[in-house]
């Protein structure tokens, strides 16, 4: 598949606590913007692919939108995990001939809307371990990880405030990022309230109503589209032994999450190796997800993820900036979608926050969590 | 416990009937392969080491050591909001490191999960479980600190 398919729309609502617009009328109002940055009429779409938490499904849609015949629909599991293999499985649709013309999208309110946690639904298997217990959301989960993360490697709260801090600076560069106004300090950082020991405020991504989606076509085609196509180079999931979703204490080595099963199988079918990736996307509805995430995507040796946040690594000028657009941490928490549209502007060479030069990026989906990721390329 | 508290119970699913079954005793089981022997957690339907088999359910001496800690702020669910901050523990029992149980500490049997204060704890610390009725059926495995790591 690789380099078979391309990205050529993107589009996205404005992100805010609070929208009016439904949840559905805001994955129309992104995915009319998606089509006409592309230049791509509604009635050729005939691929689509979302999230399994997604509510507004394909039929509504395909009706709202007045779609043709659609021949390839696919869901994908796991909230945050789930963003790039929906790019990835409709690029796999195009390339294997299901589909021509593939639509990904993702709208959620969970700025306004209920939290997910707060429900009192009868509990997953693994929840029935873990809730009766008080821990009780997705924050708690992770902080369970950190603070074993924190003991294994010598990393330290100041690690975690490089992430925020980091990502926060991309945010104040991009006017469509919920915190563009609003600076982060090492002191506020420190000084925060708590969640769940060890993570505080700053540690959690936010709460967004928007939506965002993206278009993709054939490479063939992708040739004469309106935008400079920016092409699905390699693309893997990773659902590793005995793994659980969120609370994954229960395989032999927590620490070595999901990311590193679906780094395997990413580098071995890519042209670009870690060294060759100047800049990246990687989901942070947590800050320890970061350093994590570089280690299971190769970017340090497995505890060197938070020594390697150190020196403005991951900022504009850094070793490998992260998150140019603000990231889930301070752009926008969409399960993940802005991390995609951001790799394609980054390689487009229109983000707020460009890495001249950048020849491919890495947009991965949640550590933690059954996971997928992408090499995108200009 | 409200309704929310109640919604939080455990379910005792027939896999993992056992496990309450043993808790109800005072003692901690948990499943193994019947095959190799290894322990695993939480109960499945099968043995993922031997999955045509069913796993055979082993009792542990309910010793272990803190493999990791998070305290939760409000906003939580009830009960938990009344308690927090309270500790959420991580326990990987002794038989077997790689077993691991989320339970809370307790400072005596039937104590409050938020009488142990956080500032005491480190990775690594040996505890011990307790039971705790809850309702006829549930009785929760709560941990105590403990001298040393046994057996």
């Amino acid at each position: 598949m690789k380099d078979r398919a391309a990205i050529v729309g993107i589009g996205e609502t404005p992100f805010a606590r609070r929208l009016d617009a439904s949840e559905t009328q805001l994955a129309l109002d992104a995915i009319l913007a998606a089509l006409d940055d592309a230049g791509v009429a509604p009635g050729e779409v005939d691929g689509l692919a979302s999230y399994t938490l997604e509510s507004t499904d394909e039929v509504e849609i395909a009706k709202n939108l007045g779609l043709g015949d659609v021949t390839f629909f696919s869901q994908v599991g796991f909230g945050g995990g789930a963003g790039p293999a929906c790019v990835g499985q409709l690029a796999l649709a195009i390339a294997a001939g299901q589909c021509r013309v593939g639509l990904a999208w993702r709208a959620r309110k969970r700025g306004s809307g209920g939290r997910p946690w707060a429900g009192a639904q009868r509990p997953s298997v693994a929840a029935q371990w873990t809730r009766p217990f008080g821990l009780l959301r997705p924050v708690d989960e992770i902080a369970l990880l950190a603070r074993r993360y924190m003991h294994e490697t010598g990393a330290t709260r100041e690690h975690l405030a490089n992430v925020a801090i980091a990502v926060r600076g991309m945010a104040n560069r991009n006017p469509r990022a919920m915190m563009h106004a609003r600076p982060l300090s090492r002191e506020e950082y420190l000084g925060a309230r708590w969640i769940s020991e060890p993570l505080c405020l700053f540690d959690n991504c936010l709460e967004t109503d928007g939506a965002l989606a993206c278009v993709l076509v054939g490479a063939e085609r992708a040739r004469d589209a309106r935008q400079q196509p920016v092409y699905v180079h390699a693309f893997a999931q990773g659902l590793p032994r005995q793994s659980h979703a969120m609370v994954n204490y229960w395989c032999d080595d927590p620490l070595a999450g999901p990311s590193w099963a679906c780094a395997e199988l990413l580098y071995r079918r890519s042209d670009f190796q870690p060294s060759d990736i100047r800049v990246a996307q990687l989901y942070d509805a947590f800050t320890p997800l970061v350093p994590l995430s570089l280690e299971g995507y190769r970017f340090c040796k497995r505890g060197e993820g938070a020594a390697f946040t150190e020196a403005g690594a991951l900022e504009r000028g850094g070793r490998l900036p992260i998150n140019t657009s603000g990231g889930g941490l301070s752009e926008a928490y969409v399960h993940g979608f802005n991390l995609i549209n951001e790799g394609v502007r980054q390689m487009r060479g229109s983000s707020t926050s460009q890495v001249e030069g950048a020849e491919a990026c890495l947009v991965t989906g949640g550590e933690g969590v059954p996971t997928s990721a992408l090499i995108l390329r200009r | 416990m409200s309704a929310a508290g109640d919604a939080l119970l455990p379910i005792a699913d027939p896999e993992a009937a056992p496990f309450w079954e043993g808790a109800r005793l005072g003692e901690l089981r948990v499943p193994a392969c019947p095959e190799t022997g290894r322990l695993f957690f939480p109960p499945r339907v099968r043995s993922p080491f031997a999955p045509r088999r069913a796993p055979v359910w082993v009792a542990v001496s309910g010793r272990g050591s803190i493999w990791s800690f998070a305290v939760p702020h409000p906003p939580l669910l009830p009960p938990f909001d009344a308690l927090a901050p309270y500790p959420v523990v991580v326990v990987t029992l002794a038989e077997d490191p790689r077993v691991r149980l989320v339970g809370n500490l307790v400072a005596r049997p039937g104590g409050a999960i938020n009488e142990v204060s956080a500032a005491t704890l480190s990775i690594g610390a040996p505890v011990g479980v307790v039971f705790e009725r809850v309702t006829d059926e549930i009785h929760l495995p709560r941990w105590r600190l403990c001298e040393e790591a046994g057996p």
